[in-house]
C-alpha cells in the first residue's frame, strides 16, 4: 500500500473510530436489559418548566428517572401514586424509579417553591394499561360539592361572628350535650360553622348556652374530625403546597403571592388576585368544609389558585380541609400553634 | 530570551519535517471532533454532563487560551480538524504533496483581505456564545457549521482562504500567537530572494505551497503563519527554521498594528470584559438577556455589546492615542500612532482573557471526569469517574491568580506604551486607558 493510501486508512481510523464507538456504545445500552431511562430537565416555569411535559408508562412497567435541574433547585413528585417527591438540584443527576400499577392519567409537579410561577410547573403521565377502564369508575363518581349543587364561586360572609377565638378545648366539654347526629363526618362536610352554630341555637336544649359557648361547640365538633395524625399530614401537605400562596399563617400572604392586589378580579370577573385569608372568620365561618375542598380540588379558575386534585388524593385534600381551620379555632393540638 | 534556533537540533527538525506526527495529531483531533459533535447530538442536552459543553468549552479552551496560545502561538490552527478537513479536500490527499487540485481555486476578494471578516464572525458567536457555552446541541451545530463552511471555501477558494480569512477564532489565536515564545521565519532572507521558483509559497513535489497565502520571507508576525509547517519542508536550502524567542518579540517594531488588527484587539479586550459581566457578573437581568437569543432584551444586549466593543473601546483608546499625542512631541498622524500604541493592548488583552477563563476553567473543571466516564450524559460509568462530584479547584487561590494575571497584562502593556513613545506624558493616556481596562475588570472578577 502507498503511504498516502496508508495514510488515508490511518485518518479513517483516528477520525471515525471514536464517533464509531460511541455509537456503538448507544446501541450496546439500548439493547440491555433493565428499565428504560427517561431524562426529566427542570426549569422555571417562564423557561420552560419540565421537558418534557408529557411521559408515557405503561402499567406495572419501572422506568428509570434521570432529573437534573437547569436553574434553581426544584422537587419532582406525582400525584395521587403514592410517590416520595424528589429534589432536584442544578448541576447533577438524581435518579429515582418509578412505576406506576394503575392505568390512568396522572399529574407530575415541582414539590419546591422556584419561583413565582411555581405551581404551574406541572407535566402529565400517561400510564397505558389492560385495566384502565377502572380509572374511569372512580373518574365518574361526582364530588362531594359538585353532589351538593355547591356554587364555589359564589360570594360567602357569616353574619354570625365569635367575638374571641373559639376553643376546642373550652367546647369539648359540651360535646357531651350535642345530639349525635352532629358528630357524624357527613354532617361536618356538609355544613359551614356557621350553619351549625344557627342549628344549636335553634335547640331547645341549647337555649342555655351563650354565643361564645356555641362557637366553642362548634370548634370542637371540627376538631373530633381532625384527629392529630390528619392535622399533621395536612399541615405538612399545606406547607409544602399552600403556604408558598397563603402564607405559613393563612393570612394570604405567601412569598409567591406578594404584589397581588387584594381581591381585584380582572375585568371579566377573573383574573389572579390576592390568596384566600384563612384568618378572616367573616369568610370561613361560612364555608362547609366540602367548599374548600372543592375549591381545593377545582382550584380558583383563573384566580391563581391551582387545581390539586389531580395531585392531592381524597384523603390528603381532607386532611388540608382539616388543617385550614386551625386558623379559625384555637388550642387542642394545633401545629400551627406550635410553629408560632 | 534569546532567539535560538529550535531546528538546528536534526532530530527535531526531521520530526517537524516529516508529516505523519502533524497528521496523527490532527486524525486524533477530528475523531475528537465527531465525537463531540455526536455527543452533543446525542447526548443529554444539560450543558455539564455533555462531551459537547464539558469538552470543547472548560477542557480545549482551558489547553488552547491556558497553554497553547502563550506557549506555542498558532500551533492549534496547524493541527485543527475543521481547516484539515478542507484542505485534504482541496488536495485530493491527507499526507502526499499532490498536484491535483479540487475546486474552483478562486482567489480570496482583495476587499476581504484583512480580519473585519472574522471580527464580524466573531462577533456574530460572542452574540449568541451564552448558548454555544451551555447547549450541547447548539456547540455541535457551531462546530458542524464551522466544519463546512471550511471546506466550502475550500472548494471555492484558493488554500486555506477560510482560516486566514473567515474563521472566528482564527483571528483571535492569530493576534494573541503574537505574543508565544516560538516563531516560524527565513534564516536569510537574501536566500529567498535569490529563488526563483519560491516553492515556499508556491509549492513543490516536496509540499504544497504555503496554505495560509503567505509569503515566508516577507513574514515579520506570528499573526498570519499557521504553522502547518510545510515551508520547512518545500525549502530547498533549509532556509526555514523554528525558533525560540522572547515573548511579545512581534510587538516592539515601530509599523504597529493594522487598522483591523488594531480594532481587533480592542474588540476582544471588549469582549473579555463583556463575558466576564455576563457569565461571571451578578446581574441576572444581563444573562437572561444574553441567553434569549433573538428576543428584544437580546436586541438590546446585542447593540449594547457591538456598541461596547467596536464603539467604546476603540473610541476610548482614540481618545487616549489623542491625548497621547498632544502630549508628546512628534507630529504621528493620530492613525499610525493608533496602530502602533494599540500593540500595547495584545497583551493585556491575552491576560483579560486568561483571567476570565481562569475563575470558570477552575471552578469547572471538575465536570470533566464524570463527562470521560460518560460522555453522552446517560449514565454510564465507562472508566469509573461518573460519580466524581463537582469541586471548584483552588478557589482560595483563583482571586490572587487573575490579580496577578492582570497586572502582568498590565504591566507587559505599559511596558510596550514606553517603548513605543517619548516622555511619561505621552504615555500616561494610554497606560491609563490600560489602567482603566484591567480595573473595570478586576472589579468584574474580583469584586
Amino acid at each position: 500500500m502507498s503511504r498516502e493510501g496508508t495514510a488515508r486508512w490511518l485518518v479513517a481510523a483516528l477520525a471515525l473510530g471514536p464517533p464509531a464507538a460511541l455509537l456503538a456504545g448507544v446501541r450496546l445500552a439500548r439493547e440491555r436489559t433493565g428499565p428504560a431511562t427517561i431524562e426529566i430537565r427542570a426549569r422555571i416555569t417562564q423557561a420552560g418548566g419540565w421537558t418534557p411535559q408529557h411521559l408515557v408508562l405503561e402499567a406495572g412497567k419501572p422506568v428509570r428517572l434521570r432529573l437534573t435541574s437547569e436553574d434553581v433547585v426544584h422537587g419532582f413528585g406525582v400525584g395521587r401514586a403514592g410517590f416520595p417527591a424528589v429534589d432536584v438540584w442544578p448541576g447533577r443527576f438524581v435518579e429515582a424509579r418509578l412505576m406506576l400499577r394503575e392505568p390512568g392519567q396522572y399529574v407530575f409537579y415541582c414539590t419546591r417553591w422556584c419561583g413565582p410561577d411555581h405551581w404551574r410547573m406541572r407535566g402529565t403521565i400517561e400510564v397505558a394499561g389492560p385495566a384502565a377502564a377502572a380509572s374511569d369508575v372512580e373518574a365518574a363518581r361526582a364530588p362531594l360539592y359538585v353532589a351538593l349543587g355547591l356554587d364555589l364561586d359564589a360570594p360567602r360572609a357569616a353574619r354570625v361572628l365569635p367575638a374571641r377565638r373559639p376553643s376546642p378545648q373550652r367546647g369539648s366539654r359540651l360535646l357531651g350535650s350535642v345530639p349525635a347526629s352532629y358528630l357524624a363526618s357527613d354532617d361536618y362536610r356538609t355544613h359551614s360553622p356557621e350553619d351549625t352554630w344557627r342549628r344549636l341555637r335553634a335547640e331547645a336544649a341549647w337555649s342555655r348556652f351563650s354565643g361564645e359557648e356555641l362557637w366553642d361547640a362548634v370548634a370542637a365538633l371540627w376538631r373530633v374530625q381532625a384527629p392529630a395524625a390528619t392535622l399533621a399530614r395536612g399541615a405538612e401537605l399545606y406547607a409544602r403546597n399552600c403556604a408558598a400562596c397563603h402564607g405559613s399563617e393563612g393570612r394570604g400572604d405567601g412569598v409567591l403571592a406578594r404584589g397581588r392586589a387584594p381581591g381585584l378580579p380582572g375585568p371579566l370577573g377573573h383574573g389572579p388576585r390576592r390568596p384566600a385569608d384563612f384568618t378572616d372568620a367573616r369568610r370561613m365561618l361560612a364555608a362547609s368544609p366540602a367548599l374548600l375542598y372543592g375549591k381545593v380540588l377545582r382550584g380558583g379558575m383563573g384566580t391563581g389558585m391551582p387545581n390539586w386534585g389531580p395531585i392531592l388524593t381524597d384523603e390528603e385534600t381532607w386532611a388540608v380541609v382539616a388543617y385550614l381551620w386551625t386558623f379559625q379555632f384555637a388550642a387542642g393540638i394545633d401545629p400551627g400553634a406550635e410553629r408560632r | 530570551m534569546a532567539r535560538r534556533e529550535l531546528t538546528r537540533s536534526a532530530p527535531l527538525r526531521e520530526l517537524l519535517r516529516s508529516r505523519w506526527p502533524q497528521l496523527v495529531v490532527t486524525a486524533s483531533m477530528l475523531g475528537g471532533f465527531f465525537l463531540v459533535v455526536a455527543a452533543g447530538l446525542l447526548g443529554t442536552p444539560v450543558g455539564n454532563r455533555n462531551l459537547a459543553t464539558v469538552g470543547v468549552w472548560i477542557a480545549w479552551w482551558a489547553g488552547l487560551l491556558l497553554v497553547a496560545v502563550p506557549l506555542w502561538g498558532r500551533a492549534w490552527c496547524a493541527v485543527c480538524p475543521i481547516g484539515a478537513v478542507g484542505d485534504w479536500i482541496q488536495r485530493g490527499a491527507v499526507l502526499e504533496p499532490s498536484a491535483r487540485r479540487l475546486g474552483m481555486g478562486r482567489r480570496w476578494p482583495r476587499a476581504w483581505r484583512n480580519l473585519w471578516l472574522q471580527n464580524a464572525t466573531f462577533a456574530g458567536l460572542a452574540l449568541s456564545s451564552v448558548v454555544i457555552l451551555t447547549n450541547p446541541r447548539v456547540t455541535a451545530l457551531v462546530l458542524m457549521g464551522l466544519l463546512a463552511a471550511a471546506a466550502c471555501a475550500s472548494l471555492l477558494f484558493e488554500r486555506r482562504a477560510f482560516c486566514r480569512y473567515v474563521c472566528p477564532l482564527g483571528g483571535f489565536i492569530g493576534l494573541y500567537a503574537s505574543l508565544a515564545p516560538v516563531e516560524l521565519r527565513v534564516k536569510d532572507r537574501g536566500i529567498c530572494r535569490g529563488h526563483r521558483r519560491k516553492t515556499c509559497y508556491l509549492g513543490s513535489e516536496a509540499g504544497a505551497g504555503c496554505p495560509w497565502l503567505v509569503y515566508p520571507a516577507a513574514l515579520d508576525r506570528n499573526t498570519y503563519c499557521g504553522l502547518c509547517l510545510e515551508c520547512l519542508r518545500t525549502c530547498p536550502y533549509g532556509n526555514v527554521a523554528v525558533n525560540r524567542r522572547p515573548f511579545g518579540a512581534d510587538l516592539r517594531g515601530t509599523e504597529g498594528l493594522g487598522l483591523d488588527e488594531a480594532i481587533k484587539a480592542l474588540a476582544l479586550l471588549g469582549t473579555a470584559i463583556t463575558y466576564a459581566a455576563v457569565l461571571l457578573g451578578p446581574w441576572g437581568e444581563l444573562k437572561a438577556a444574553a441567553y434569549h437569543v433573538g428576543s428584544r432584551s437580546w436586541l438590546g444586549y446585542a447593540a449594547a455589546y457591538l456598541g461596547f466593543v467596536f464603539g467604546v473601546m476603540p473610541g476610548g483608546f482614540l481618545l487616549a492615542v489623542w491625548l497621547s499625542r498632544l502630549l508628546g512631541r512628534g507630529r504621528e498622524p493620530v492613525r499610525r500612532r493608533f496602530g502602533r500604541l494599540a500593540q500595547a493592548v495584545v497583551p493585556l488583552g491575552l491576560m483579560c482573557w486568561m483571567a476570565f477563563s481562569l475563575s470558570f476553567v477552575l471552578a469547572n473543571w471538575s465536570y470533566v471526569w464524570p463527562v470521560l466516564s460518560d460522555p453522552l450524559g446517560r449514565g454510564w460509568d465507562l472508566v469509573g469517574t461518573a460519580g466524581a462530584r463537582w469541586v471548584p479547584y483552588l478557589s482560595s487561590l483563583t482571586p490572587l491568580l487573575q490579580a496577578g494575571v492582570l497586572l502582568l497584562g498590565l504591566a507587559w502593556a505599559a511596558a510596550l506604551v514606553v517603548q513605543h513613545t517619548e516622555t511619561v506624558r505621552e504615555a500616561a493616556p494610554v497606560v491609563g486607558y490600560c489602567l482603566l481596562v484591567a480595573v473595570g475588570l478586576a472589579g468584574v472578577l474580583l469584586g
